[in-house]
């Protein structure tokens, strides 16, 4: 029995004799991999950062809104008729499972001053829970406190652009800026969040939802509130929290079946997946795009292989008429083809993560992230590829007849 | 026993509608040890009868039994082994594998075979010594003239120690002195090696240096003189 050792060294003889050849065969296989690598690393990292815009955001929300007014036919927008109050809030949170925390919000664009500065920005009146909700973290100070809620206190939380615009490189923890034309003390401010989309995540401040109920907004429906956001356990429950949600604010509404509701919940799994979905998506479609390339390689490597089967007929006809079998063959022909395209596919990684990497470095905000799966996948395609496309080549040249090969000039 | 035993070889190619006997009924004997030429006119079927005497064809009838065993008998993997182990094949146009050295060429049989490297460069370094090229060991086909490259050819034939040579114009490429050279070295391998030769020709003077003649016409064995023992 031949060893395949002893294969494996005449194969890469024959592709050394043909140096120039080998490399430009080679070529669309390191294209291929490096283009799949490139493509899989731009997807999931695209992916990635969805996801943590998504966690920024907070995840397993339910967002329960006052459902739009009608007058006379005509649909208002959203939240348009307040129907939810604070001890709606109060009574979901006691009497539905699966909620880990939840908030009521109300909000409304206001005109900060302070000393000779001002700035327009949406104040949130939250209760402390919000900020657990919607991941905002205490940068320095301390948030709202169901304390300050129980006193109406005059405090504000003020996120990260505003405590920017307003006071620079002062310390803001303590100094009393107006809100409208209430005058509000200042008790923290919150980390940078950054922006989600072309909304600016830190261009808010906080205050107590008693306060701005009693003092700072003013409304046509006294004690109403625009929303209110819960968290949800754990992502599976989710949707059972949210039909308990809606059966027990029904009842406590006295909704009978054949009226319109009040209010409406919205489930933020649903939008995060719709999101994940739609980048997943485009990653596969690059990726699959990539792969034709591959492909493109492997049927360079076919031709070249069949090239090189008929200008070798002679050699063939040699190698039988010296005791070669089919099969003996076959194997040099097809090992010769799975060098060619796996070093091709260990070049093509080489080139592909340092591709990736450059396209992190030459574009904006675009985060590429190179996984080991890529690599071993794409890498383990370009050796299916060199068999697939290997193996016909090499089967031709074992079915040479020797009489025939030899005659061959 | 005869080292080869061919009986009633018939071999017929078809083309088309035409049906033409390239070898009509041959039967032949070789002993262990014979140096015989084989010579005819070309169409004579000399070069077909080498195909069989060489397992690269197979005959439409008639069996050929060599060294013991019915090669008529054997599949194409049988037959490739029985080319590795039983014979050397010398060509007129020498057959090396370009662009690959001496030493690979002669290393090439012994691969197939199955042998160790370690034993394989050996043997081959032996054998290139025996044919005169010590030192050419890592010359390419093409840096070594016509007579060299017969000499690595021959020692590819030996390597594997087969008892048979089978010689297609082993000299037909090359000039007289060559020829001298090689034809000399063929009486060394019969004489003092004990390989037995079977040599296609259509030169006389080349065919002077072997025991037996055998002449070939149309397809079948004209006359068989022993010159010599």
């Amino acid at each position: 029995m031949i060893d395949t050792k002893s294969i494996l060294k005449m194969s890469l003889v024959s592709l050394k004799v043909n140096k120039m050849r080998s490399a430009l065969t080679s070529l669309g296989i390191i294209i291929g991999v490096s283009a799949v690598i490139i493509m899989l690393a731009v997807g999931s990292g695209a992916s990635k950062k969805v996801q943590q815009n998504m966690e920024s955001m907070g995840s397993n929300l339910l967002t329960i809104r006052s459902a739009s007014a009608k007058s006379g036919g005509v649909r208002q927008g959203i939240g348009s008729k307040p129907s939810l109050t604070i001890k709606d809030a109060e009574t979901i949170l006691k009497n539905v499972e699966g909620i880990e925390a939840l908030s009521p919000v109300s909000s409304e664009n206001k005109q900060l001053m302070y000393g000779n500065q001002n700035w327009s920005t949406t104040v949130y009146a939250v209760m402390p829970s919000y900020f657990y909700i919607k991941n905002y973290e205490i940068d320095y100070g301390r948030g709202i406190s169901m304390e300050d809620n129980r006193n109406y206190a005059k405090v504000a939380v003020l996120g990260s652009t505003v405590a920017t615009e307003l006071f620079g490189d002062l310390d803001p923890i303590g100094r009393v800026i107006r809100v409208g034309n209430i005058p509000f003390k200042i008790i923290g401010v919150t980390k940078t969040k950054g922006s989600a989309g072309p909304f600016d995540q830190d261009d808010l401040i906080f205050i107590p939802i008693t306060t701005a109920q009693r003092k700072v907004f003013g409304t046509a429906f006294p004690g109403t509130v625009n929303m209110i956001i819960a968290k949800g356990e754990n992502s599976e429950t989710l949707n059972q929290t949210e039909k308990d949600i809606d059966e027990f604010l029904t009842a406590r509404h006295h909704i009978s079946k054949n009226q319109e509701k009040d209010f409406e919940i919205r489930n933020s799994a649903e939008f995060q997946e719709k999101m994940q979905s739609t980048v997943q998506t485009f990653a596969i479609l690059l990726a699959s795009i990539a792969s034709v390339s591959l492909l493109v390689g492997g049927i360079g490597i076919m031709n070249i292989m069949l090239v090189s089967v008929t200008e070798r007929t002679k050699e063939i006809g040699i190698r039988m008429a010296i005791g070669a079998k089919a099969q003996d063959i076959r194997l040099q022909f097809l090992i010769e083809a799975v060098i060619l395209s796996l070093s091709g596919g260990l070049i093509g990684i080489l080139t592909g993560v340092i591709g990736a990497m450059l396209v992190e470095m030459l574009s904006s905000g675009l985060s590429v992230q190179i996984s080991m799966f890529s690599i071993i996948l794409s890498f383990a395609f370009s050796g299916i590829i060199g068999v697939a496309f290997g193996y016909y080549p090499a089967h031709k040249a074992s079915l040479l007849n020797p009489i025939d090969a030899l005659r061959y000039e | 026993m005869a080292l080869i035993e061919a009986k009633n070889i018939i071999k017929t190619y078809i083309t088309g509608d035409e049906h033409f006997n390239a070898l009509n009924g041959v039967s032949l004997s070789i002993e262990k040890g014979e140096f015989v030429a084989i010579m005819g006119a070309s169409g004579s079927g000399k070069s077909t009868f080498m195909n069989m005497l060489g397992c690269l064809d197979k005959p439409n009838s008639g069996t050929y039994v060599l060294d013991g065993i019915n090669v008529t008998d054997l599949n194409l993997n049988e037959l490739a082994d029985v080319r590795n182990l039983k014979m050397g094949f010398v060509f007129q146009g020498f057959n090396l594998i370009s662009r690959t050295t001496a030493l690979d060429n002669v290393q090439l049989p012994m691969i197939y075979k199955g042998i160790e490297e370690e034993e394989r460069v050996k043997r081959a370094y032996e054998v290139l010594e025996i044919v005169g090229l010590k030192g050419r060991e890592h010359h390419m086909p093409n840096q070594i003239s016509g007579g060299q490259q017969q000499r690595v050819a021959i020692a590819r034939a030996i390597a594997n120690d087969p008892p048979l040579i089978l010689a297609d114009e082993p000299t037909g490429n090359l000039d007289t002195k060559m020829s001298i050279e090689i034809m000399n070295f063929f009486v060394k391998m019969n004489e003092e090696m004990g390989k037995t030769i079977v040599l296609v020709t259509h030169e006389s003077d080349i065919a002077e240096y072997c025991k037996r003649v055998v002449h070939f016409k149309d397809g079948s064995i004209i006359s068989d003189e022993v010159k010599r023992k």
